[in-house]
């Protein structure tokens, strides 16, 4: 009995191990860029802390459960132990401090990675207009003109400002290396700020179910030197036109869209499909934009210069 | 005529739920020809279909949800299935369109008509006993509460056979569950069903608060009643203050879908957005009612195999009632990524870690409970030992979900995924296999087999273990929930490692039915004569097993906490029974057939709306008036069981129990 | 009247038996039946509750069409109001004639009790085939949507009361007064009126006052 418990123990324990180190690749727990790098930090603090509190009750656990079995004589009976001030004083302090501790990491960490807020940087940000459609990601780069379909390219070592929104149901637009990803809504703009400090190709993803395409929203972000996304931009602008007649072809549902450049881009696309004003397939009544879901930075804040 | 029904609703084109169907129907007529030849059909009707006992009823929820469970876990074994062979370059055998059927019918099955029943029937059969009454507060609602539950149930797998289900997740997300990007019938199928089963359930949370606060035995205050109680206190209490916010939001989304409102759309003012909130306003409540019964479950079970009361009674009693309070605030903890700021967002991730607080303190309760005491390794405490070391890990993969930056990178990824299964297997599913372990003879007058009952649970274990570890690693690998298609070959192994892991658990699944069959085969060899096999501790461990319909012949007088390990003590100090008290006819309630009749209509009306087939709609919901108003009409609500039957009754117990008590005096 | 007359429909409460602690054994089916009648009540509420945080987060959208401000007549809603206040204060009535046992008065106010709810709903629902012919119909907008659905719903439940008073109304007429299931189903749809008088209370307040704020 003893031995199967914790051989039962030892094994799934190195299983574990296994596993989670060989998960250490091209995932979240790979970050490339400051905001992936801090959640990783607070996961990697989170775990330790907590673990540092179970490990011991499992083990506590296992321990009182064999050593007072019934058949064990050495073990003293206490029928009526029920109560003990000085147990209930410990047993409510350690979930508790625990608690203090993890929540004190939660609010900082809360406000520190909050998406909308911009990350400091020398060099200004790329700005990135994300729509997610029936089942793929069209990325727009409203200062460069041009737009690409399930292919984002950044410059690496740039903050990377993205307005969000989605023209048809509920995506989450997610890079796990780079970190925190976010739900593209309906009529909603919300904002994310990302970075990737190494340049690669780092796989993207759609986080919330969306349909029967679903599985085919994949997308690469490829991260290039600074002078080479400027090259790539500037080579772009003799792609097709993203305008009103092809993008009505674009939100047809689709799914494993291979990559697309497109040159040009109608003004105020993404404006156009937040306000619902852009051909869609249900019923094009028109109302005014939406609020931005995420809260504006405060005041004085270097993104309020523009 | 037949609204939107034609031939087209039956899945002559698809495989799988076309044999799966058919064989389910062959099923379902042997097993009735087969009562019918028996001549079971009456004693059926009589004693179980229209049965206002609590007993009764809270079996027929547990056969609900056994029978539930194989259809949710063929769900979970497809899904495995499917995720082991659909990648790189193969598709797998399951086009999107079922496989996003087969995982929303997963989740919607499994909490609603597996857990649920599980956790409602055990909550039926034991709270009146223990609480040394002779049923709930309203017999007859309870019988109607089971049966509109199994219409729910019913109206979910006929989707299989006639139409679709929802291809939206368990809990239907607008605007992918809108008209416009679902056309079909499966959101209704899953709408419709669930506002019925719901109705069954609100109606249970209002009887057994009513139960638990106005109809104990004489002398049982608040603070005398077992642990048990308590937990069904405040789960039933959340199933009062939640279910309504999920009917209201269910309604919305039905009349956005099929009279064109504006709640939740993209288009006319409507915000999706809303949806999220209410829904998770019902939803994270909903988790911790079937959570609560469970940790009721292993605190009875704790304090009975070690032989030794629960410890720190008051202390299980507080944190029962502030995880009931807290779980109504924490909500937004499922929505972390939408956007709410970061103030919003760390009140919520703060307030859904205090809830770790009291948890945690029950944990260390159970520990202490063990310490001290003389353990007996019977199948219920290998479920809570197992409870208790992998409920750790849930609940430490929990708290990181409640960090918002953490949760950033693994939102409804299969980080997720395995965290919900850890917490939902680890408590709920382990805590109602030893209820029911822990309560089966008493309903049964017989053991289950032991010796299979140990390698359930090491199927569960290892199973679960296989199962979900190595999504826990996915998650962090950037897998997201509810993909068809898996496009990284280097997850192959962690999928093949989960499909061994779930095959295992389907061999616990397979080995309960063989328990069942072949415990009633033997179960000679392990009648519970005594009513007490266990050395129990609570009252229901006072009567025969199965108790008479009435429960005790006369309510026993409660004069400590733990009142039946007290009069036990007592008993074994002064070698005597206590005095034999006076007998009095009992009355009890009626039979009614108003329960399956109402959920018979329902069941109709569901149809009838799912198909637009509004007459019928319409003659159903005037069949449940009718047989409302019909059932309001008697004027006998009650049998009398005459007093010679109670006292035969009584002073046979009062044998078997000398009997006993015989033998404890000898041997201490 | 006498102190078994009052046992037998349920209306006493004699040396208070219920002390809270739980102490004197299972309670009379008197407390018991319309205790969890209550908590349906209290569940009821939680429903109307989900309803108004959807009409409050919903009133502003309008998506371009009509608003509260242009659409609500407080004059009207002023009549309907002092119907249901009224039909709540006729319902009191029958139960005191039911207390007395007196058959006239109480089926009479009973049918008072119906008849207000009846004007009530009569003016909503010619309110609501105003606003639709109108182009204000629950289609229009999200706004529009969440008001008819919230004072629809109290409108439903109104309808299921009225269903109920004829079914008492019938079931006292063939039974009279001697069972007490009778009388504590009396007292149950007594608490589900008075009840729908306070939604109502809360309606008018924050979707017809509210709204018309100038």
């Amino acid at each position: 009995m003893r031995s199967r418990f914790r051989g039962a123990a030892r094994v799934s324990l190195t299983v574990i191990a296994l596993l989670l180190t060989s998960a250490c690749n091209r995932g979240v727990l790979d970050p490339v860029g400051p905001v992936g790098r801090a959640e990783k930090t607070i996961l990697i603090n989170s775990t330790a802390i907590m673990l540092a509190i179970i490990i011991p009750t499992m083990i506590a656990t296992l321990a009182v459960a064999w050593w007072f079995r019934a058949s064990n004589k050495k073990a003293q009976y206490r029928p009526d132990w029920e109560y003990s001030g000085a147990v209930e004083m410990v047993v409510w302090s350690i979930p508790a401090l625990t608690v203090l501790l993890l929540g004190g990491i939660a609010w900082i960490g809360s406000h520190d990675l909050d998406p909308a807020k911009p990350l400091p940087s020398k060099n200004p940000p790329v700005n990135v207009e994300v729509v997610s459609l029936d089942w793929k990601w069209l990325f727009i780069y409203p200062d460069q003109g041009i737009a690409t379909v399930n292919q984002l390219v950044i410059p690496a070592g740039t903050p990377v400002n993205f307005k969000l929104t989605s023209a048809t149901v509920w995506n989450v637009f997610f890079v796990p290396q780079l970190g925190t990803m976010i739900y593209t809504m309906p009529r909603m703009a919300d904002r994310l700020n990302l970075q990737a400090d190494k340049v690669g190709v780092y796989d993207g993803i759609s986080g919330h179910f969306s349909g029967d395409g679903f599985p085919g929203m994949q997308f690469k972000v490829h991260a290039l030197p600074p002078q080479q996304f400027a090259a790539w931009a500037a080579s772009a602008r003799s792609g097709p036109a993203l305008d009103g007649a092809t993008y009505d072809q674009l939100q047809k549902p689709s799914s494993y869209v291979k990559p697309q450049t497109y040159g040009s881009v109608a003004p105020g696309l993404f404006d156009a499909i937040v306000a619902n004003r852009a051909p869609l397939p249900i019923s094009p009544r028109t109302s005014p934009p939406a609020l931005h879901v995420s809260p504006k930075p405060p005041l004085g804040h270097a993104s309020n210069v523009r | 005529m037949f609204g939107r029904l034609t031939w087209d609703a039956i899945p002559f084109d698809q495989p799988i739920p076309l044999i799966t169907s058919i064989v389910v129907l062959l099923i379902i007529a042997a097993v009735v020809i087969w009562v019918w030849r028996k001549g079971w059909w009456p004693y059926l009707w009589s004693e179980w279909i229209t049965s206002t006992d609590h007993k009764r009823i809270g079996v027929m929820y547990i056969v609900l949800a056994l029978v539930m469970l194989i259809r949710g876990f063929a769900d979970a074994l497809m899904m495995r299935a499917q995720q082991s062979l659909a990648i790189g370059a193969s598709q797998g055998y399951l086009p999107p369109e079922h496989y996003d059927q087969i995982f929303s019918a997963h989740g919607t099955i499994m909490i609603f008509f597996m857990a649920m029943p599980f956790v409602i029937g055990l909550m039926n059969f034991a709270v009146p006993l223990q609480l040394g009454v002779r049923d709930v507060a309203f017999p007859t609602m309870n019988n109607v509460s089971f049966w509109l539950t199994a219409s729910g149930a019913l109206l979910v797998n006929l989707s299989l056979f006639i139409g679709e289900f929802a291809r939206t997740g368990w809990l239907a997300f607008p605007p992918l569950s809108e008209k416009a990007f679902s056309p079909g019938v499966g959101v209704d199928y899953y709408l419709v069903a669930l506002q019925i089963s719901g109705v069954g359930t609100l109606l249970t949370g209002v009887n057994f608060v009513t139960t638990i606060l106005k109809i104990r035995a004489p002398g049982m205050s608040y603070m005398r009643m077992p642990v048990f109680c308590w937990t069904a206190l405040a789960s039933n209490l959340l199933i009062i203050a939640a279910f309504p916010v999920l009917t209201a939001t269910y309604a919305m989304l039905m009349l956005d879908r099929y009279l064109g409102f504006h709640f939740f759309t993209n288009d006319g003012g409507g915000n999706s957005m809303l949806y999220m909130n209410l829904i998770w306003v019902w939803g994270h409540p909903e988790v911790y009612i079937l959570a609560l019964p469970a940790f009721g479950v292993f605190s009875e079970v704790a304090a009975t195999f070690s032989g030794k009361p629960l410890f720190g009674y008051r202390s299980m009693v507080f944190a029962t009632m502030a995880i009931c309070i807290i779980s109504f605030c924490v909500w937004l903890h499922h929505f972390f990524t939408m956007g709410a700021g970061a103030d919003v967002n760390a009140i919520f991730g703060i307030a859904s870690m205090i809830i770790a607080v009291p948890t945690g303190v029950k944990i260390f309760n159970w520990l202490f409970t063990m310490y001290g005491g003389r353990v007996r390794f019977n199948t219920p405490i290998y479920y809570l030992i197992g409870f208790m070391v992998t409920f750790a890990i849930g609940g430490m993969t929990g708290v990181l979900l409640a960090i918002p930056p953490v949760d950033f990178v693994v939102h409804n990824s299969l980080f997720l995924v395995a965290h919900f299964h850890n917490v939902i297997i680890g408590l709920v599913v382990f805590g109602v296999m030893a209820g029911y372990t822990y309560w089966f003879p008493k309903a049964f007058g017989f053991t289950l087999d032991e010796r299979l009952g140990k390698i359930i649970f090491w199927c569960w274990f290892i199973g679960f273990y296989l199962a979900w570890m190595p999504e826990y690693a996915l998650g962090f690998m950037g897998a997201t929930r509810r993909l068809q298609h898996i496009s990284d070959p280097s997850w192959t192994p962690y999928l093949t490692v989960a499909m061994i892991g779930a095959l295992i658990i389907l061999l616990g699944i397979v080995l309960t039915i063989v328990q069942l069959l072949y415990s009633i085969a033997t179960r000679d060899r392990r009648r519970d004569v005594t009513g007490d096999p266990w050395d129990g501790r609570t009252l229901e461990w006072l009567t025969l097993s199965p108790p008479p319909h009435y429960n005790f012949a006369v309510l026993p007088d409660v004069h400590g906490e733990e009142a039946y390990w007290t009069r036990k003590l007592t008993a074994i100090r002064e070698e005597k029974l206590i005095e034999e008290p006076k007998y009095e006819p009992i009355e009890m309630p009626l039979n009614t057939p108003v329960g399956v009749l109402c959920a018979f209509f329902a069941s109709i009306t569901g149809f009838a709306v799912i198909w637009y087939i509004w007459w019928l709609a319409i003659l159903g919901l005037l069949g449940s008036f009718v047989a409302m108003v019909w059932y309001a009409w008697r004027d006998e609500h009650e049998h009398v069981i005459p007093v010679d039957v109670v006292r035969a009754n009584a002073r046979e117990r009062r044998r078997v129990r000398q009997e006993l008590l015989a033998e404890l005096i000898k041997a201490p | 009247m006498t102190a078994t007359e009052a046992a037998a429909i349920g209306l006493t409460h004699a040396g208070s038996e219920d002390t809270g602690l739980g102490n004197r054994g299972p309670q009379s089916k008197s407390i018991v039946v319309p205790y969890g009648f209550w908590l349906f009540v209290l569940s009821d509420i939680v429903l109307f509750s989900a309803l108004f945080a959807t009409y409050a987060a919903l009133s502003h959208a309008t998506d371009g069409g009509p608003t509260s401000k242009q659409l609500f007549d407080r004059n009207l809603v002023a009549v309907e109001t002092m119907a249901l206040l009224l039909s709540s204060f006729v319902c009191g009535l029958a139960i005191i004639a039911a207390k007395r046992r007196n058959m006239l008065w109480t089926q009479a106010w009973l049918f008072v009790t119906g008849l207000l709810g009846l004007v009530f709903l009569a003016i909503e629902l010619s309110e609501f085939a105003h606003m639709i012919s109108i182009g204000a119909g629950p289609q229009r907008s999200a706004f529009l949507s969440s008001f008819f659905t919230l004072v629809g719903c109290h409108g439903a439940h109104v309808t299921a009361g009225l269903l109920w008073i004829g079914t008492m109304m019938a079931q006292i007429w063939a039974k009279g007064f001697d069972r007490a299931h009778v009388i504590r189903r009396l007292l149950c749809l007594s608490i589900f009126w008075h009840a729908l008088d306070i939604i109502w209370v809360a309606i008018f307040t924050i979707v017809y006052l509210i709204g018309t704020l100038p």
